[in-house]
């Protein structure tokens, strides 16, 4: 940032709504119906209906008009990783968050002074997205879900080893495991085809949409099946994905002898698990862990971070120990996917 | 080290008991010696680490983490062994990680100082569900849901021969069980142990139901009190003389008068009490004897240890335990009456005519310093374990007392997120509260749920783990007797004392007094 630059806390706002850049005259993944949204990612707490305009990925977009349809907002406007818009006075531009298919980074850029509203993201591999980018800037804007030095997430494909052992052990009951919908099912499913799960995966309806448009954005996922046009006799050994909600309902009944897991990074603390009746947990996360955080705080190089969306203080603990300048940032209505054990 | 932190990971969140079998039968057909051996024996308890303790790991990780963010964390998860596993700094690439059998042989042969540099070491190596796995089984106590028996029976089912197999050679046997693994898959000789002082698994009493007393045949039975002590087995053969608790514990050391008494050649069942001039004393004498690593002179002359024999299972090497109960019975009272041993009588038996007669006598029990009441079938032979049928035991009624919750305490494992614990007390004379026990079993997760939102709702001052709550709640206790106490503020202290209802419709001020407690004391000292 140039001396002459303005700081960001004079043209970024928090509001009711959520993020607002005063130049631009536009919200970032606000919470309410706004005029103009720009959206990093499809995530219900990121994406939400009925704005009257929204940037974003196109894959994004497609994501919202699969899920909102008619209420998917107004006038989409799509806009590539590397691409650059200006809206009002500002300069806007995505990079890749590696958070879920068309996840971005949103770089704001007015009068010399960048800001990245990095939305979520992870640094892990994820065969179902781009991979996440750092870009140099004055703030960093990060989420901290999983912002405390007990989470630390194992390879993803040690966890799925975890599941495909398991139903070696028990290969007469259904293996079904709680996913949110976006993003997590499919990185699943593609790191079950990688180890060579080659069978026919079932899958509740909730997961059907997302599935296919997925397949369609060029991510293959092999055979899949809806589960509950199974017979019952055909969910013995099954290996069965569904929300965590459907499967403590009265859907799961059709399953036989269920060993019930979680993909979630909430799963890393046994208390959790066991609270919500898990047998198998597996420790698959979509949001960066303690390390992941830390270190692209380090990579981003930005001399101020605002940390929102998890555990707030102890990673603005830690960035201030570290030098930086840090602060937490209070929006409303994020972190409902995490509920949903889409963490 | 890995496969047996997955063992562990898996076996914590497994519900059903024949999911646990499975688990440990793969993991014993998996794993090598002497991995295996050292796995069940952490699995039926047979492992101790002297100087492991968690505060050893607290320190180490003190020196490596930011104290904030241990705090916070601490906070988040709740449960310290899990905290210290997940939060320790990794080391990529720092060491190879250890097996099993190298972290059990390093601290069976480390001295005290070496052992946080072993702890530390280890750490860097392993990753989060190892660290996990790698601090239950140096801190003691797995809690994975696993009973020592289970653990057996998992065992025997890998074998495929009865657990009473098992039982029979486990005391006899040593970690890492080498030659039981090679008998059990065929690659080797039954173990021989030494069976001079071989403890004998006691065959135990399931309790009488009503139905089982409307249908039973009272001339089939035989009848003894149960007496309020603890259940032992006295081996003396060729010089080895060895006294055992229930599950086989040899506790000799802490009663070497009872030793010195065993000049014969038998094994004997029986029950340990404290008793002076024959009169046996309350339960709380003899938990004075419980537990000692040396007995004083003094001791020995305040709390004089007895037995009272039930039966004989082997006379001079022969094994006796195939005969009907009435047959033993004959050879334990001719046994007796030539033996003469010191500190120890046999256990009447008592006439009984009817059902009627039996409810009589149960009622009496109280009275008479006496858990309840035995019924053994007469023609039953003396088997391992607790087979349904052939004993019964017969509880007199539990004590029962309307208390006041006081405080709560976060539980530990499964219910690391839940008040669990609780302390309640009773009503003084100046209507004050004093604590008289605690509790934290007989409620369902139900209730628990419900009680632990109670606690929050209703927390008046917190102390780290602990909630003082506001005199709000009833909680009827059930206990089995009361005794007088220097411990307590009431001078009174329950014998394992549980919650027997939880009375969310009545008033407090309705709860009982101390002094209806105290007029509760056997004997009505106190
Ligand atoms: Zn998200
Ligand atoms: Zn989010």
């Amino acid at each position: 940032m140039k001396p002459s630059a303005p700081h960001p806390e004079t043209w970024l706002r928090v509001t009711g709504k959520g993020l607002y850049c005063v130049p631009g005259d536009f919200y970032v993944d606000p919470a309410w119906p706004v005029e103009r949204a720009v959206v990093t990612h499809g995530h219900a707490d990121h994406a939400r209906p009925n704005n009257r305009k929204v940037l974003a990925t196109p894959e994004t977009l497609a994501i919202m008009t699969a899920r909102y349809g008619e209420q998917a907002g107004g006038e989409h406007q799509a806009l590539r990783y590397g691409e650059r818009v200006v809206l009002g006075d500002v300069t806007v531009s995505f990079a890749p968050a590696g958070h879920v298919l068309g996840s971005a980074q949103a770089v704001l850029e007015w009068r010399g002074s960048r800001v990245v509203v990095s939305g979520d993201y992870k640094r892990r591999r994820d065969p179902t997205c781009a991979g996440f980018e750092p870009v140099a800037c004055d703030v960093f804007i990060t989420e901290a879900t999983f912002g405390l030095p007990v989470f630390r997430h194992p390879p993803a494909e040690e966890e799925v080893g975890k599941l495909l052992r398991s139903r070696a052990l028990f290969p007469e009951r259904t293996h079904v495991v709680g996913v949110y919908a976006l993003g997590k099912a499919q990185r699943l499913i593609r790191i079950l085809r990688e180890a060579g799960c080659d069978e026919p995966i079932y899958i509740h309806g909730a997961l059907q949409g997302l599935c296919a448009l997925y397949e369609s954005l060029g991510v293959p996922l092999g055979e899949l099946r809806p589960a509950s046009a199974a017979a019952k006799a055909e969910m013995v050994g099954a290996l069965v994905l569904a929300p965590p909600s459907a499967i403590a309902d009265r859907w799961a009944r059709r399953l036989h002898d269920p060993v019930t897991a979680m993909a979630s990074g909430w799963m890393r603390v046994r208390q959790r698990a066991k609270q919500r009746g898990v047998e198998l947990p597996l420790v698959v996360s979509d949001h960066a862990d303690w390390d992941e955080l830390t270190q692209t705080l380090e990579d981003v190089g930005a001399p101020e971070i605002w940390v929102t969306h998890g555990s707030e203080e102890a990673l603005v603990h830690h960035a201030r120990a570290r030098g930086f300048r840090a602060r937490a940032l209070a929006l409303v209505g994020r972190g409902e996917e995490e509920q949903e054990g889409a963490a | 080290m890995k496969a047996f932190s997955a063992l562990l990971d898996r076996l914590i969140f497994m519900p059903s008991r024949n999911g646990k079998l499975r688990l440990i039968a793969d993991y014993f057909a998996r794993t090598p010696d002497p991995d295996r051996g050292w796995a069940l024996a952490a699995l039926t308890g047979g492992l101790d680490f002297k100087g492991a303790k968690p505060a050893v790991v607290r320190a180490l990780v003190e020196e490596r983490v930011d104290p904030v963010l241990f705090r916070w964390s601490y906070d988040f998860v709740g449960d310290l062994a899990e905290t210290l596993a997940l939060i320790w700094p990794e080391e990529p690439g720092a060491n190879r990680a250890p097996e099993l059998n190298e972290v059990v042989s390093a601290l069976l042969n480390a001295k005290r100082p070496e052992i946080p540099g072993l702890i530390a070491g280890w750490l860097d190596a392993l990753d989060a569900t190892d660290r996990w796995a790698l601090l239950k089984l140096i801190t003691g106590g797995l809690r994975v849901g696993v009973s020592a028996r289970l653990a057996k029976t998992a065992l025997a089912e890998f074998g495929g021969r009865p657990v009473a197999d098992i039982e029979e050679l486990w005391h006899g046997l040593e970690p890492p069980y080498g030659p039981l693994f090679a008998w059990l898959e065929g690659k080797g000789p039954r173990p021989l142990i030494d069976d001079r002082a071989a403890f004998r698994p006691l065959m135990l009493a399931t309790p009488l139901d009503d139905q089982a007393l409307e249908s039973l045949r009272v001339e089939a039975y035989r009848y003894e009190w149960k007496w309020d002590g603890i259940r032992v087995q006295a081996v003396a053969r060729q010089g080895a003389r060895r006294l055992f608790s229930r599950t086989g514990d040899d506790i000799g050391r802490a009663f070497p008068e009872l030793l010195e008494a065993m000049e014969f050649d038998a094994v004997l069942d029986g029950e340990l009490l404290v008793a002076r001039d024959g009169e046996v004393a309350p339960f709380n004498d003899l938990q004075q004897r419980l537990g000692r690593k040396t007995v004083t002179a003094r001791m020995l002359a305040d709390y004089p240890a007895h037995v009272r024999l039930y039966d004989i299972l082997f006379e001079r090497g022969e094994d006796l335990r195939a005969l009907p109960f009435v047959a033993r019975r004959e050879r334990l009272e001719a046994w007796y009456a030539e033996a003469r041993p010191q500190r120890m009588d046999l256990s009447e038996l008592i006439r009984v005519s009817d059902v009627t007669a039996l409810k009589g006598l149960r009622e009496t029990a109280r009275a008479n310093s006496i858990e309840g009441l035995m019924l053994k079938r007469a023609d039953s032979p003396y088997l391992s374990g607790r087979p349904k049928g052939p004993w019964y035991k017969w509880k007199r009624d539990a004590l029962t007392l309307d208390t006041v919750l006081m405080y709560a305490q976060r539980g530990h494992g499964r219910r690391s997120s839940f008040y669990s614990d609780y302390t309640f007390g009773a009503w003084t004379e100046e209507s004050e509260l004093v604590p008289v026990g605690k509790a934290y079993s007989g409620f369902s997760d139900d209730e628990l749920k419900r009680l632990d939102k109670w606690v929050r709702d209703n927390t008046v001052e917190r102390f780290g783990p602990v909630r003082a709550v506001r005199p709000g709640l009833i909680v009827e206790v059930a206990f089995d007797a009361v005794h007088p106490s220097t411990r307590h503020k009431s001078g009174l202290a329950m014998r394992f004392p549980r919650v027997h209802r939880i009375r969310w419709d009545k008033p407090v001020e309705e709860a009982d007094r101390v002094e209806t407690l105290r007029a509760m004391v056997e004997g009505g000292a106190g």
